[in-house]
């Protein structure tokens, strides 16, 4: 394909700013636009804010991202294998079913180890098996 | 006339002018026809009226909500960082949009000695491109969520981001299976290619067996299907997922501190999502534009056109269960909705890849040990 075939996403992305971009000036210009301080604080159910939003946030959500950049990079893989499927023959078949079942290990270890667990009863069971094998390590 | 036709169509730049545009406008006016039939919908499911002022049965309440969001205020809070924050609706809508450039809406169309296709460019690499896509739409609701500066809004946005890159990895699973068969369908007649163009997936579901089962992806990867859609809701925010903007627990989630015309961005974006998801599960499992025309018969416009109507019939019959699902079924809790995720959908969707491959490659060259 040529450069030239993209020309559409460029096309579309200018076309979708500039119609974003204009319609919120001329929002800007026909709407009312009176702040007062009140207006102005963060949303808090009519109360006044005590303190600043939470800074810290659970590890979980760092630890489902770290397993999406796996998963994710994996599916890449294998779409380039899919597409060639028949090409490849058997040979290419084993072996993404070998790097398939790399991947699937890694599932079960983060399973295993709690880390897809959200839920506040499955903190016991953490104490119950996570905990103890860690104490025996130390 | 024709001449003219011609002419546009030779020049690269006009032709794909023509196309982007032809594209916007079409995907605007389904989503204002899109927010009026899931407000009526709903109303008939809860047994109320729904919208009946504006317009005969109220088909032009979107606009007049549109025109009303363009004259409120836009308040943007005094802890909000503000380049981000501004950037942030923007960014929700242009993914929206760009996405639907590789779905083919209509049979490729002739005009006197030119052939038109109908459908914004046709990319070989197009099922990596509507992943990549709808990748981009998590950075609009990260950047919302922690530019507004309060609370609510960063609780919804980091959960969007967990929800929405959890099921976008059971989403691209579940797609491979559909490259995978395409390749083998292709495999037959042109040895060593296969393919990831959304029309070649499109062409390759004509015909029937038995006559009258069409041969649409979907009868052979139903579970793929059914992935698909359940991760397609979620990628929407849609409920049962919509714990994004959870009112009982978030507020508007990542778009409580946004007013005016940018909260009518993000609302455009979210409906745009859901008629892409859909358009994006017609073409892949359902053939796309294929259907009947019955060339001998009607009139050759209605002939030509027919496909149109037939896509865009199937795309509404998938977002009719879109609707359907919001009228029905309570919201999950967050941790049921990431245990769905990562403990039922992706083993599951694991699980069907490898019994697919296996299955499809023991019917084409027997047992590997044979071979």
């Amino acid at each position: 394909m040529a450069l030239v075939d993209y020309l559409p996403i460029a096309i579309m992305f200018a076309l979708a700013l500039v119609f974003a971009v204009v319609s919120l000036l001329l929002s800007r210009l026909i709407a009312p636009h009176d702040p007062t301080p009140e207006k102005l604080e963060p949303y808090e159910c009519g109360i006044v804010p005590l303190q600043d939003p939470v800074q810290r946030f659970p590890v979980r959500f760092y630890l489902v991202a770290m397993l999406f950049v796996i998963f994710d990079i994996e599916i890449v893989f294998l779409f380039a294998w899919a597409v060639q499927f028949e090409a490849l023959g058997w040979p290419g078949t084993i072996a993404v079913g070998v790097f398939t079942l790399l991947l699937v290990e890694t599932l079960v270890y983060a399973w295993r180890r709690g880390a897809l667990d959200w839920n506040i009863p499955h903190r016991e069971r953490y104490r119950r098996v996570v905990a103890p094998e860690i104490e025996e390590a130390a | 006339m024709t001449g003219f036709v011609e002419r546009v169509f030779d020049n690269v730049w006009l032709a794909a002018l023509v196309k982007v545009v032809a594209v916007f406008a079409l995907l605007l006016v389904v989503v204002i026809l899109l927010v009026w039939i899931e407000r009526k919908l709903v109303a008939d499911m809860q047994n109320r009226l729904g919208p009946m002022r504006a317009g005969p049965f109220g088909v032009l309440q979107t606009l007049a909500d549109g025109l009303k969001l363009l004259l409120k205020e836009s308040v943007i809070p005094r802890k909000a960082e503000l380049g981000v924050y501004m950037a942030a609706p923007i960014m929700a809508l242009i993914p929206a949009f760009l996405i639907f450039l590789v779905i083919p809406i209509g049979e490729p169309v002739t005009v006197g000695g030119t052939t038109i296709t109908l459908q914004g460019m046709d990319l070989n690499v197009g099922v990596l491109y509507l992943l990549a896509m709808s990748s981009l739409a998590v950075y609009a609701i990260v950047f919302a969520g922690w530019a507004s500066g309060s609370k609510y809004p960063l609780l919804g946005g980091v959960r969007a981001t967990a929800q929405m890159i959890s099921y976008e990895a059971a989403m691209g699973l579940a797609l491979v299976p559909v490259v995978l068969f395409a390749s083998h369908r292709l495999g037959g007649e042109v040895p060593l290619i296969g393919t990831m163009s959304l029309s070649q997936i499109v062409e390759l579901q004509q015909g029937a067996f038995r006559g009258f089962v069409p041969g649409w992806f979907v009868f052979w990867l139903a579970p793929s299907f059914i992935i698909f859609m359940i991760a397609a809701v979620a990628e929407a925010n849609r409920a049962p997922f919509d714990l994004v903007e959870a009112e009982t627990e978030l507020v508007g989630g990542f778009h409580t501190e946004y007013s005016g015309f940018r909260f009518a961005l993000f609302f455009l974006a979210e409906y745009l999502n859901m008629f892409n998801l859909s358009a994006i599960a017609v073409t892949l499992f359902f053939g796309g534009w294929l259907g009947p025309t019955w060339p001998e018969v009607l009139p050759g416009w209605i002939s030509a056109l027919l496909p149109i109507v037939w896509f865009l019939a199937k795309t509404f019959v998938l977002l009719f269960v879109f609707i359907w699902l919001r009228a029905t079924l309570p919201r999950l809790r967050y941790d049921q909705l990431m245990n769905l995720g990562w403990k039922r959908l992706i083993p599951a969707s694991l699980a069907w890849l490898v019994l697919f491959t296996v299955v499809t490659a023991w019917r084409a060259w027997g047992a590997p040990w044979s071979s």
